[in-house]
């Protein structure tokens, strides 16, 4: 535990007494150990080291919601280090000070903790912006420049993290561009990340294109892709509250359990995103990222250790174990929302939005059965549904157990009985719920669900970090627990490849009312199995 | 809403608290610790405020117990107890109970705490003001996993620090250290860059400041060389410098929240080291209730190697 302390101080010249001149460097030992750092000092937060962030397609939405704020809330926290630099990319006509004058607005707008000026001098000292084209050999020249420019005057050491939040299609000449100017290359005993947003392809072939063509210039390790719902608080908890907890290990297995639901389900409709859903779809653009990464959380076994590799290990272990029924026509479903009142409003159905081809068979809902072939979960199926313009926004997980085998109460006393069922809310409301029989006070024998809740707000901080906060820090720690790796996206698009390729040769989507919870066909797709979905 | 309750006893305190959580509508809480604050009424205000807003951090039971000083014979013989139970938007996101003890009960107070306690959660006890010399021995610091004391809030800090070595238990812990946290980790984060030997340093802070005190023993303890204490005009800790062979670094912090960080052969950086409120250090003090061993290194300011492993 301890770690190794300087050895003597008597013969070695006191840089004080030494005088102005003292300018040789003494290189560390490689085995060199910060002293003022200890493993039983846990005051001390996780530091990122020296680095810069440069985020492509800095004016886009992401960037101003979610990426600027987190860095600045970063920033105070207290997690970034010293001379930590932000560079802009996009095709504006920007100063520096521009920029910085952009970032400011994002951050007053959306940042989570308050706002305080001596962060923000911080934070601003280091901010560029190169404007150009993806096309632009000048932009990429002078964007080195800046690199370099920044290790000298900010220290940031040569260490920088690329973050490409621009739409797939500019993935390819961007990545190039940064191996052409030599911006992928890290200098000796510092590192060059590259941070990918979905989707990472359309299909097994696309995925593997765009890992070959990304792993050509990156290290696969240095590749980090981000499911912004693996940096959420609730779905880290998920590993906390399986493995942490002796009471749910125990009946998380196809003994007790009858089968899991996984939804994720938002509110609205496709919005401003036409272009990029139209042919993408509910089920690549959710089920292939978030649902089969809760799913694998949720199914997964014991990893050795807390570290990206026993994760990962564990998490395909899941993903190869999935297998597709045989009949996929009969359990999967893929819909549509139709004009209908949402909520007291009244909205368009799909076909109608602007941008969209009205003949278009693009899924705005999927919903899937999988089952997990191994000894934990054979049996068991795993229901998957995902889809836009739903009754409201939720996201959760819930394992639902089987009835109790023998009950010594008449049936009256257990009419209102419901199965077992522990719920993780991944949001909004995060929490867990757990759902059991009680009796209901009085005379005789009745018995109901009930319900014990436990509230993220309730027991802990009001405002947890950001997924993007985590996310961003983890990156410039170098830390891949959170992010799925390249063989996890490939082995979802096996998963899902066959079910899309079914929906493409028969039928269309089925149409759904929109703020229902999805069509028909759903609800008679669990009525085969004898279940129902829940109404989460 | 707020409950008064003159000449009271503990279980009747429980069933105010009871029945102002029906009041309200929420029955099932979920606090995660209970802490408790002894005072005396001039303190009495601020202290609850900071412990409300850490509240929003970590939902808790907050005991304040207040000892009032008798000003006439009659009243010290008659020895009683008043409450004030607080539940819903005038407690934070807890519960709190304002205890003011009279007379006898004053030496007791621990007897009234007990049977307040949340059951099964861990128990925090914060003395802004009039730490006892020995918490750990304390009635009420017994009951506690951590306890909570402030070398700011005392005469003499450098005295009052040497009684704390002595009587350190695990599970003691000073809001001066506390307050030292973002020093202490932009201080490792600078070395984490420069990766040197550290070969001399240097702490300068106002005069007879314990904090400044705290940290010069803890780089005595972790750099294994001789700190100088330079006396500034303040305010607090104004720098730090660690000498190395290559130059030195130096965090410098002459006035305000803005500090400039300089490392050898490289350019100096701007830093934010705010000085933190009150209910800031307590939402770290409250983050992790186990034995911190580092402070018991900084009080001791002498080598790690035997820093027990658990307690």
């Amino acid at each position: 535990m301890s770690k190794k302390l300087p050895t003597t101080t008597a013969e070695e010249p006191r840089a004080e007494e030494g005088g102005p001149e003292v300018v040789v460097p003494v290189l560390p030992a490689a085995d060199w150990s910060n002293p003022l750092r200890h493993p039983q000092d846990r005051r001390l937060p996780r530091i990122a080291g020296p680095s810069g962030l440069v985020i492509f397609g800095v004016t886009g939405d992401l960037s101003r919601k979610k990426l600027m704020p987190a860095v600045y809330d970063l920033a105070n926290r207290g997690l970034l280090p010293p001379g930590f630099s932000l560079v802009g990319f996009a095709r504006r006509d920007w100063e520096d000070q521009d920029f910085a004058q952009v970032v400011h607005d994002a951050v007053r707008e959306h940042s989570r903790t308050p706002f305080r000026e001596e962060v923000w001098q911080q934070l601003a000292e280091g901010m560029r912006f190169i404007p150009g084209d993806f096309d632009d050999d000048t932009a990429f020249k002078q964007l080195r420049s800046a690199v370099d420019e920044l290790d000298a005057s900010r220290g940031t050491s040569g260490n920088y993290a690329f973050y490409l939040s621009v739409p797939p299609k500019f993935f390819p000449k961007v990545v190039r561009q940064l191996k052409k100017h030599g911006l992928a290359d890290p200098p000796e005993g510092s590192w060059r990340r590259a941070v990918i947003e979905k989707p990472f392809g359309r299909d097994l072939a696309s995925a593997r294109e765009l890992n070959a063509l990304v792993h050509d210039v990156f290290e696969p390790d240095q590749v980090f892709r981000i499911d912004h719902y693996l940096g959420k608080e609730t779905v880290q908890n998920i590993l906390a509250l399986r493995f942490a907890n002796q009471m749910y290990e125990p009946i998380w297995n196809r003994s007790y359990v009858d089968h899991v639901q996984i939804t994720m389900a938002e509110d609205i409709g496709i919005g401003g995103r036409a272009g990029y859903y139209d042919g993408i779809g509910a089920a690549r653009d959710v089920i292939q990222n978030h649902l089969l990464q809760l799913m694998a959380l949720t199914a997964m076994e014991e990893p050795a250790a807390f570290d990206a590799e026993s994760l990962l290990m564990e998490k395909l272990k899941v993903l190869k174990a999935v297998k597709l029924p045989e009949d996929i026509g009969a359990h999967a479903v893929r819909g549509q929302y139709a004009a209908a009142w949402q909520g007291g409003e009244q909205v368009r159905g799909y076909l109608d939005e602007d941008g969209i081809d009205p003949s278009s068979t693009t899924d705005t809902y999927a919903a899937v059965k999988l089952n997990v072939d191994n000894r934990r979960w054979a049996g068991v199926p795993f229901y998957l549904r995902t889809g836009k313009r739903l009754g409201r926004r939720v996201t959760e997980i819930a394992v639902v157990f089987q009835r109790a085998p023998h009950s010594p109460f008449d049936s009256t006393a257990t009419e209102e009985l419901n199965q077992n069922a522990i719920v993780i809310r991944v949001q909004p409301d995060e929490g867990m719920t757990v759902r059991f029989g009680s009796k209901v006070p009085g005379t005789s024998m009745e018995i109901r669900d009930v319900t014990m809740d436990f509230a993220y707000g309730e027991s802990f901080t009001e405002s947890s970090p950001e997924a993007y906060e985590r996310l961003i820090l983890d990156v410039l720690l170098g830390d891949a627990n959170l992010f799925p790796r390249h063989q996890e996206v490939e082995e979802s698009w096996k998963i899902l490849d066959p079910i899309e390729g079914h929906w493409a040769n028969h039928g269309r989507p089925a149409q759904y009312a929109a703020g229902s919870w999805g069509p028909e066909e759903a609800d008679e797709m669990l009525a085969r199995d004898g279940r129902s979905w829940r109404r989460p | 809403m707020k409950i008064d309750l003159t000449d009271t006893t503990a279980s009747k305190i429980n069933k105010a608290l009871v029945q102002g959580r029906r009041a309200i509508g929420t029955p099932a809480v979920g606090m995660v610790l209970t802490m408790v604050i002894v005072t005396d009424e001039e303190n009495a205000y601020d202290a609850i405020k900071a412990a409300e807003e850490a509240s929003h951090e970590h939902p808790s039971r907050t005991l304040v117990v207040i000892k009032r000083h008798a000003r006439t014979p009659r009243d010290r013989t008659n020895s009683h107890l008043d409450a004030e139970v607080r539940v819903g938007a005038d407690a934070g996101t807890g519960e709190t109970v304002i205890l003011r003890t009279y007379g006898e009960v004053s030496d007791h107070a621990d007897s009234v705490v007990l049977p307040l306690l949340l059951p099964d959660a861990p128990v925090v006890v914060w003395w802004p003001v009039d730490a006892p010399d020995n918490p750990a021995k304390d009635p009420l610091g017994a009951l506690a996993q951590r306890r909570i004391t402030d070398l700011y809030a005392v005469e003499n800090p450098l005295d009052v620090l040497k009684a704390r070595v002595r009587s350190y238990a695990p599970g003691d812990t000073d809001l001066a250290w506390t307050r030292l946290t973002p020093w202490r980790s932009m201080l490792a984060a600078a070395l984490d860059q420069a990766r040197v030997k550290v070969t001399s340093a240097a702490v300068e802070a106002e005069e007879e400041n314990p904090a400044a005190e705290l940290l010069a023993r803890w780089l005595e303890a972790r750099l294994d060389v001789t700190v100088d204490r330079v006396v500034t005009a303040g305010p607090v800790v104004t720098a730090v410098r660690l000498g190395t062979a290559n130059g030195e670094i130096v965090i410098d912090r002459p006035e305000g929240p803005l500090a400039t960080l300089s490392l050898p052969g490289q350019p100096s950086r701007t830093l934010a080291l705010k000085v933190r409120t009150t209910s800031e250090l307590i939402a770290e003090e409250l983050r992790r209730l186990d034995a911190d061993e580092m402070y018991a290194v900084a009080l001791r300011g002498e080598g790690t190697k035997e820093i027990p492993t658990h307690v």
